[in-house]
């Protein structure tokens, strides 16, 4: 493996997107970059990248994935998982870019105290979850 | 007394001892040499001061206690939880507003409960704790109140849970609001103001203050005490 | 009278207290009684995606093992959040022996869940079991010229294998209103999620995704929209209200089983809405009284 040819400036790492695969129980590599996912994902025109784009970024283990914003705008609703030709639970493979990025370290973003006070406990439920690594 | 102490070993921090059986833990490390400063109090059960954690002999279970309420046991590991790390969230009940989701908004972390059951069995006072903590998530603060009456605020719950939810302030937090706007008032308690605003009571304040030490002592002993 | 063991949820038994109202209104009429649960905790509210989060699943599980302990061979949900978390964990246990086995070695306090409880939609109980027909038969209210635009939201369809129904082209709540006698309008946004709990993280998406939602169902002809979901109703009403813009996109929103209360005669337990839907129930005959 010494003698690896690097096509990008940008380290890549199989170990990365093995450990997505692993935590999401979803082969990326299955993904062929149709972009179903993104075109009804009610939640792509928020996003800094497509759901299929994500996806591009843990096929070639780019853990720059972990600072994207994408997966955070991603409300496990479950559109592109039923329209996704090859089978990707796409919502799955985000889930699991959140809890790498959370086990990293990393916080998305906090809730604001004055405004949970007047949110449906189910809201702050299922935020909390999804921010709990 | 005739007959010699039967002797148990226990081990407290690490170190086995052999003490006389049937003392509380809390008596069987003060046997054992332990000069008890903090981590100790009322030593009857109500202050909450000596949680204290231990096993048992081929159990795999980490049991929670207090120190001054439990018996030692033969082959018993103990240790000591003299204080419990964790931040009461600022609040000013005058403040608050019982509709509005204010656990959540100053305890988020109770959103993260799982359900594990793992504060309840480590309430010493045998609370359904789990269930005041979703009682607390679903804004229910008079069965928080309720289901957590008797908390005496050891904070073993705290020190056990996995969702690392502070569940003895968030039962108290929510008896103090349910006191102050939910809970009905008390008759007599609006009676007795009554009686001290209108001067029922200072004739006898008044000849209180000009009794002398001994006195005072006097009546004191001679008080009618009603069981 | 027929009777079915219930889980209300924390939603349902808080803010969203109208949407079981409405249940309980309409299935009276309709010969059926809601049991709750004596002791149930929250479902979660939002299904573990990751492998290695066993630990998500207890909650569950043990509403599972005290609605399979009390006798019961299935457990009736009205918030489509619960139905699908509770649904899919009883999927995810069941499927697999060793992973119900150590959630069961886990919850060593609760009777061991066996597996196989099914966890039915309240809509799923009126459509296959009660059947729409016979509550077509008890309408004493008929919604008549009432333009309803259903709004699925995600968890009541997807994923397929935990929906009441066709993920792409629902048609149960169409059904229903057809039955009490209200027109159901098509939209474009009906399947399309509102934001979910990414109001509390990102609110203005939720209001852009309400707006969004409200434009299809005028679009299409709405005067109200319907939900099953307490999340929903938040966005759909109170997002809605706040979001820039929306002043000519006020088409209220209900709760299903409040619609169904009020077509089989009995109080739709109109709460009070940010925006207010009794005008238009007013304008179609259905008028309707506020409780405090």
């Amino acid at each position: 493996m010494a003698d690896q040819v690097r096509l990008s400036k940008v380290a890549l790492s199989a170990d990365f997107a093995r450990r997505v695969e692993e935590l999401s129980g979803q082969s990326p590599y299955r993904c062929y970059q149709c972009g179903k996912c993104g075109a009804g994902c009610p939640f792509a025109e928020y996003m800094d990248l497509l759901p299929s784009q994500v996806l591009r970024l843990v096929q070639i283990g780019d853990e720059r994935v972990l600072d994207a914003g994408a997966p955070w705008s991603c409300a496990s609703c479950l559109a592109c998982e039923v329209r996704c030709p090859r089978g990707v639970d796409i919502a799955k493979v985000m889930e699991a870019v959140r809890l790498l990025s959370l086990r990293k370290g990393r916080t998305p973003f906090a809730v604001d105290e004055a405004a949970s006070r007047r949110l449906p406990q189910i809201a702050l439920v299922g935020i909390t979850r999804k921010m709990t690594p | 007394m005739s007959a010699e102490l039967e002797m148990i070993r226990v081990y407290i921090m690490g170190r086995a001892y052999e003490v006389p059986a049937g003392l509380t833990i809390m008596k069987a490390m003060e046997y054992a040499g332990y000069r008890l400063v903090r981590g100790v109090g009322c030593r009857g059960g109500f202050c909450g001061a000596c949680a204290t954690v231990f096993r048992r002999p081929g159990d795999y279970k980490l049991y929670a206690d207090l120190a001054c309420q439990t018996t030692a046991e033969d082959e018993m590991y103990i240790a000591q939880i003299p204080s419990v790390p964790a931040e009461r969230a600022p609040w000013k009940l005058s403040e608050l507003e019982p509709e509005e989701n204010f656990i959540l908004a100053l305890y988020p972390e109770v959103a993260r409960c799982v359900a594990c059951n793992t504060c309840s069995r480590a309430c010493p006072q045998e609370l359904e704790v789990m269930d005041y903590i979703q009682a607390a998530l679903r804004g229910d603060i008079a069965q928080v109140a309720e289901l957590s009456f008797d908390c005496v605020q050891c904070g073993l719950c705290a020190m056990r849970c996995p969702a690392e939810i502070v569940h003895y302030h968030v039962g108290q937090l929510a008896r103090r609001v349910y006191g102050a706007y939910r809970a009905p008032q008390a008759g007599h308690l609006a009676a007795r103001v009554e009686e001290i605003e209108s001067g029922t009571f200072d004739q006898e304040l008044d000849t209180l203050q000009q009794m002398s030490r001994d006195e005072l002592v006097e009546a004191y002993r001679k008080r009618d005490v009603e069981k | 009278m027929n009777t079915i063991l219930y889980y209300p949820g924390c939603g349902v038994a808080d803010q969203a207290r109208s949407m079981e109202k409405g249940a309980r209104e309409a299935l009276t009429a309709l010969d059926w009684e809601m049991q709750e649960m004596s002791r149930w905790n929250c479902c979660g509210t939002v299904y573990s995606l990751a492998t290695d989060d066993l630990m998500r699943h207890v909650g569950p599980a043990r509403v599972l093992a005290r609605a399979q302990d009390a006798g019961q061979e299935r457990l009736l949900t009205l918030c489509s959040m619960c139905y699908s978390t509770l649904k899919r964990s009883e999927q995810f246990l069941t499927a697999d022996r060793e992973r119900l086995d150590r959630v069961n070695a886990f919850l060593d306090d609760e009777p061991d869940y066996r597996g196989g409880l099914r966890v039915v939609h309240l809509l799923e109980l009126l459509r296959d079991e009660i059947g729409y027909e016979a509550v077509q038969e008890r309408v004493v209210r008929p919604l008549q010229g009432l333009k309803v635009a259903p709004y699925y939201g995600c968890t009541l369809t997807r994923p397929r294998a935990a929906g009441v129904d066709d993920p792409e082209r629902p048609t149960v709540l169409e059904d229903l209103l057809t039955a009490l006698g209200a027109e159901a309008v098509a939209t474009a946004e009906r399947v399309e999620c509102c934001g979910a709990y990414l109001t509390a993280s990102s609110p203005d998406v939720a209001r852009r995704r309400a707006v969004d939602i409200a434009r299809a169902a005028i679009a299409g002809g709405a005067e109200l929209m319907i939900t099953s979901c307490p999340l929903c109703q938040y966005n759909l009403d109170t997002r809605l209200a706040e979001a820039r813009g929306s002043s000519d996109l006020r088409v209220p929103s209900v709760y299903f089983t409040q619609l169904l209360a009020l077509a089989l005669g009995g109080d739709p337990a109109v709460e009070e809405h940010e925006i207010d839907p009794l005008p238009v129930l007013a304008a179609r005959g259905l008028s309707v009284e506020v409780k405090a």
